[in-house]
């Protein structure tokens, strides 16, 4: 590893002066001339059949340019919306998804007809006259009730809402839970969440009919992806197609999908010769925007009387909602139930997951996607068990962790983890939360009838997605390699082209320190442009961690062979030969001779001028690589939480949390921590406050930001945090992610804290949010 | 989020308000925390909006502790709440977050009448008096007439809440205000404001509830048919607000 300046120093964002001073441009701050808006009427019924639509009336209103149905769009000839992620061997069926209702709508916020107005006032005021005719059917919101014989039927050819049955299997499950000493079972509701990112979903899109040329402004995570499946959709060349991602505010997995509003606005500009704008309210986001998890999960979980697990069975029905998302059906299935080993020995494992059509929003990936599904399942087993041996949570864990490996492991799902030491997060953790005093404190504080709980989350997490060769064969529908391209301008500074597209995350700093860092120019000095598939090269987006341990092995790729090209330049301009040249922090020189150099700026401009310059070399100083990892990078890590509970209110009081993380060399440490923090953050949303909830009706009742509860700072002590530095063998920095660290971790440590704490109450379950209320319902059901 | 069209008046006086006001389709705009959002939602679509903002006999507002405090309706919670005015300066603090302090008035507030606010229970546990004025006159409802049921008050239509009358500073004190915040929204689920004689539950149902003396344990058999929701079950409500009430008595100068 490299430790010089760049690499490693917590300097501060070089993007945040435009995104703090509202100086960013995001895609709703995008107008051209001409631009028409447009509105989607969408369905107020769960599940109900379009008997007709009256369009008359809107279409007479001030500054209406043009109303359309979905039969409209289907008559221009374009697809429906692709799902992207059609996992195999589970029998997975695509039921088609057309952009804009036909028949039939499937969930509240479906599209049922878009309005074209001048502005977006008129072209709401018109989407409100639109008239249409439904016949209501039945709503199925709960997706093992969907499941049940006599459930209303998303679709006609999906009998009993089975969308995919998926299976892992590792060792004699069946064996091993016959030879059992202790069994523990639960059922487990992962509620579903709204991912909501501070700025909404928008689209602009310009056809130019003379060039056959299509532009599109879109708050994407993967402008490429984008890019490839609007050409699946509207049947124009993907060479014909520019996808533009300005600055993008979040996403969290929610701007991964391709949504049906893009192909609206492709359509409607092709239909009136405008350039054409849509920008979702907050309401339309909570409705149309996917969501994330909603699994019903039946685990059980077996093992011997000392405490060694023997094997994991479990039945899990996934929300898919109303169509297949983009990911969908790939992130209840390899995201998830790959993942069940988690950090421990356990040799036999057996997973059933029912991926579910209901009369809800699309599911689909969310911050951690299928990963926390996953680690909550097995913390909150592993805690059980040692609840039901009475040992102790750590000895457990301990008793079970894989032991540190730096050549592979595999695990019974077939995983094979790049590195790992468990113990020593584990260890750290303990340390800095003092447990042994932190147990004696509780027992003090019970005898005077207050309940503090200590609860751990020891995980493991699969990120950097990841080997090409895997995408293909799991049903990914595009491949997960990163490309880069590394150019140094005449007079020495560098431009960076990465085909990944951050969105808040901070590569614009942390991608120029890599670059600086190898090459030995000042990080102001690189530029980072991502984000325009016409100024970038191909690339499959930012998500599942991927994008530092993806791309900069691209980087590192496109660095290697600019310092190879510099040495021929420097040779041939120092009048040595090649062999004996070095380069070292920016300067090439010959060997033995230091003061005989050329810095890297003076062999920029050699190289763009080519005056003086080796006969058999091509001018200029650029590179591009191309890197496809060939393997999943694994962070890992230990995270502790300390509650108290208020037995009277069921209130839930967060004392401490500490976490400490293995996500390899740190680029940046303060980038680093903002991102556990923020996952940690999310994480526990889940455990105490978020919940999408849906009515018999299917009405989300959790519509606004009045009535979901996404967390907020004050409501959180300092974290505590350090980290353990294991490099990762997969790519050439041993970087891994820390993206979704925190969201993964954070949801188990924390409900193992509060059912740590409410242990002598005799509460064995309480389902998430841990509102007040069900925690004190909880203590009152188990004390009868 | 989008409004229907709608026109716009700003009046000088309340008796210009007042004529604006009359007619149809004509609402009284204040601070604008309520009836802007359920107008982007379209819940409500009024014709006119007649801002109260440039009548400056509303905006007076005097502390005197001494005698008795009075609050033009269009002064703002952060107003308030720096106001030195007891237990109704410790409520007003904890309406929503600094902008919306900044931007909401208790005269808004208390027209509009939700029952998550937080103004009504304590303005019904200090006796406060509300002052509104109609084409016919002024009147004063004393608070605990003046909250009806859930966004339903004594108010007539045509008619203005202009100030809010308040006992003296030492009464103002002698009460506690706790809150248990939805995590969403900020609003009250339950609000309880205790005073040396009696104990006032706001959240729990459409207007607030008084309960004589100061046993929580009476609190339950005086609430009938509270609210409940996803967040938080009539039952529940009615339990914190025992919960609240000990909280507050416990803390009772």
């Amino acid at each position: 590893m490299t430790d010089t300046r760049a690499f490693g120093a917590s300097i501060k964002r070089l993007e945040d002066p435009r995104f703090i001073t509202g100086a960013a441009k995001y895609t709703d701050d995008h107008t051209l001339a001409g631009t028409a808006h447009l509105a989607v009427l969408r369905s107020p019924y769960a599940h109900a059949r379009i008997m007709s639509i009256d369009t008359s009336a809107a279409e007479a209103m001030d500054g209406v340019v043009a109303v359309y149905t979905g039969q409209d769009l289907k008559d221009h000839g374009f697809a429906g919306i692709p799902c992207a992620f059609v996992v195999t061997n589970a029998n997975t069926l695509t039921p088609e998804h057309p952009a804009i209702a036909v028949d039939k709508v499937r969930y509240v916020g479906d599209a049922v007809a878009i309005v074209v107005a001048e502005d977006d006032y008129q072209a709401r005021d018109a989407m409100y006259a639109i008239d249409v005719d439904y016949e209501v059917l039945g709503a199925v919101t709960d997706p093992k009730e969907a499941h049940a014989d006599g459930a209303p039927q998303v679709f006609d050819d999906v009998p009993k809402n089975e969308i995919l049955h998926w299976q892992v299997t590792g060792g004699d499950v069946e064996q091993a839970f016959a030879d059992a000493d202790v069994v523990v079972t639960e059922t487990i509701r992962q509620q579903r969440l709204l991912p909501t990112a501070m700025e909404p979903r928008s689209t602009l899109a310009r056809w130019d009919a003379a060039m056959g040329e299509l532009t599109v402004w879109n708050t994407s995570q993967n402008p490429h992806i984008v890019r490839f499946l609007l050409s699946l959709v509207t049947g124009i060349g993907e060479h014909r197609i520019r996808v533009i991602a300005p600055d993008v505010g979040g996403g969290f997995g929610s701007k991964i999908p391709l949504y049906p509003e893009e192909a609206m606005c492709v359509f409607a500009a092709q239909k009136t010769g405008r350039p054409v704008k849509w920008t979702e309210t907050r309401s339309e986001n909570y409705q149309a925007t996917i969501h994330g998890r909603d699994h019903v999960q039946e685990v059980e979980l077996a093992a011997k009387s000392d405490g060694t697990i023997t094997g994991l069975r479990a039945k899990v029905w996934a929300n898919l909602g109303a169509y297949l998302s983009t990911a969908s059906t790939g992130v209840p299935t390899i995201l998830h139930g790959l993942m069940l080993s988690g950090c421990y020995e356990i040799p036999n494992i057996h997973e059933d997951v029912y991926g579910m059509a209901t009369t809800t929003t699309p599911v689909d990936a969310y911050r951690g996607a299928g990963r926390p599904e996953a680690t909550f399942l097995l913390e909150r087993m592993v805690d059980k068990l040692a609840m039901q041996l009475d040992l102790d949570p750590v000895e457990l864990r301990r008793k079970n962790f894989i032991q540190p490996f730096t050549e592979g492991h595999t695990v019974a799902t077939g995983l094979v983890y790049d590195t790992g030491n468990y113990q020593g997060t584990l260890d750290r953790a303990l340390e800095m939360a003092d447990y042994k005093a932190l147990r004696n404190r509780q027992r003090d504080l019970r005898e005077q009838g207050k309940y503090l709980g200590i609860g751990f989350s020891t995980y493991v997490e699969i990120c950097g997605l990841g080997p090409s060769e895997v995408a293909g064969a799991i049903g990914f529908g595009g491949g997960l390699w990163e490309s880069a391209i590394v150019r140094f301008h005449p007079s020495g500074k560098v431009k960076l082209m990465v085909g990944v597209n951050p969105h808040g995350q901070g590569e614009e700093t942390t991608f120029a320190q890599i670059v600086a860092d190898q090459l030995g120019v000042a990080v102001e000095d690189v530029d980072v442009t991502y984000g325009d598939t016409a100024e970038t090269p191909m690339g499959w987006g930012t998500y599942g961690s991927r994008t530092t341990a993806v791309a900069s092995g691209a980087m590192m790729g496109a660095i290697e062979k600019i310092k190879a090209k510099g040495r021929k330049i420097a040779a041939h301009l120092l009048e040595a030969s090649e062999e004996d040249i070095e380069f070292e922090d920016g300067k090439f020189f010959v060997k033995g001779s230091p003061d005989s150099s050329m810095t890297i700026q003076d062999i920029a401009l050699a190289a763009n001028t080519a005056w003086n310059y080796p006969a058999d070399l091509e001018p200029g100083l650029e590179a591009s690589a191309f890197f496809d990892p060939k393997n999943f990078v694994y962070p890992f890590g230990c995270h502790i939480a300390v509650v108290e509970v208020d037995p009277d209110s069921g209130e839930i009081d967060l004392q401490r949390y500490v976490a400490v993380d293995d996500v390899g060399p740190q680029i940046n440490p303060m980038i680093v921590e903002g991102q556990i923090h923020g996952g940690i953050v999310q994480g526990i949303g889940q455990t105490l406050w978020e919940g999408a909830a849906y009515d018999g009706d299917g009405n989300l009742l959790t519509g606004s930001m009045m009535d979901y509860a996404v967390p907020k700072a004050a409501w959180f002590p300092n974290f505590e945090l350090d980290h353990t530095v294991t490099p990762t063998n997969v790519n050439p920095l041993g970087v891994k992610g820390c993206g979704e660290t925190g969201t993964i971790a954070s949801t188990p440590a924390v409900y193992n804290a509060v059912m740590d704490a409410l242990r002598p109450l005799g509460v064995e379950k309480v389902d998430m949010p841990m509102t007040p209320e069900r925690v004190w319902r909880a203590i009152r059901d188990a004390q009868g | 989020m989008h409004t229907a069209p709608f026109d716009y008046q700003k009046p000088t006086s309340i008796d210009q308000a007042l004529n604006m006001l009359s007619a149809d389709g004509a609402r009284a705009l204040a601070g604008g925390h309520s009836l802007l959002p359920a107008m982007k939602l379209r819940l409500a679509s009024p014709e006119t909006l007649v801002d109260l903002a440039g009548i400056a006999e509303l905006t007076e507002f005097f502390t005197d502790r001494g005698g008795t405090p009075r609050i033009g309706a269009m002064v703002t919670h952060a107003q308030i709440a720096e106001g030195g005015l007891g237990v109704l300066s410790e409520a007003a603090a904890l309406i929503g977050d600094r902008q919306v302090r900044n931007r909401g008035t208790i005269g808004g507030s208390i027209a509009h009448a939700d029952p998550a606010a937080d103004y009504p229970a304590v303005l019904v546990a200090v006796g406060a008096e509300i002052e509104v004025r109609g084409s016919g006159g002024t009147r004063t409802i004393g608070a605990s007439d003046f909250f009806v049921d859930l966004f339903t008050t004594a108010l007539q239509p045509g008619e203005l809440v202009t100030r809010v009358s308040l006992p003296d500073g030492a009464a103002l004190d002698s009460g506690v205000y706790e809150k248990h915040k939805h995590p969403a929204s900020g609003y009250a689920v339950v609000g309880v404001c205790t005073t040396p004689d009696h104990m006032v539950v706001g959240g729990a149902t459409g207007a607030p509830v008084k309960v004589a003396g100061n046993n929580p344990d009476d609190i339950p058999g005086a609430i009938s048919n509270p609210i409940g929701d996803v967040y938080a079950s009539g039952e529940y409500r009615v339990h914190l607000a025992t919960i609240l009430a000990k909280r507050a008595l416990a803390r009772l100068p």
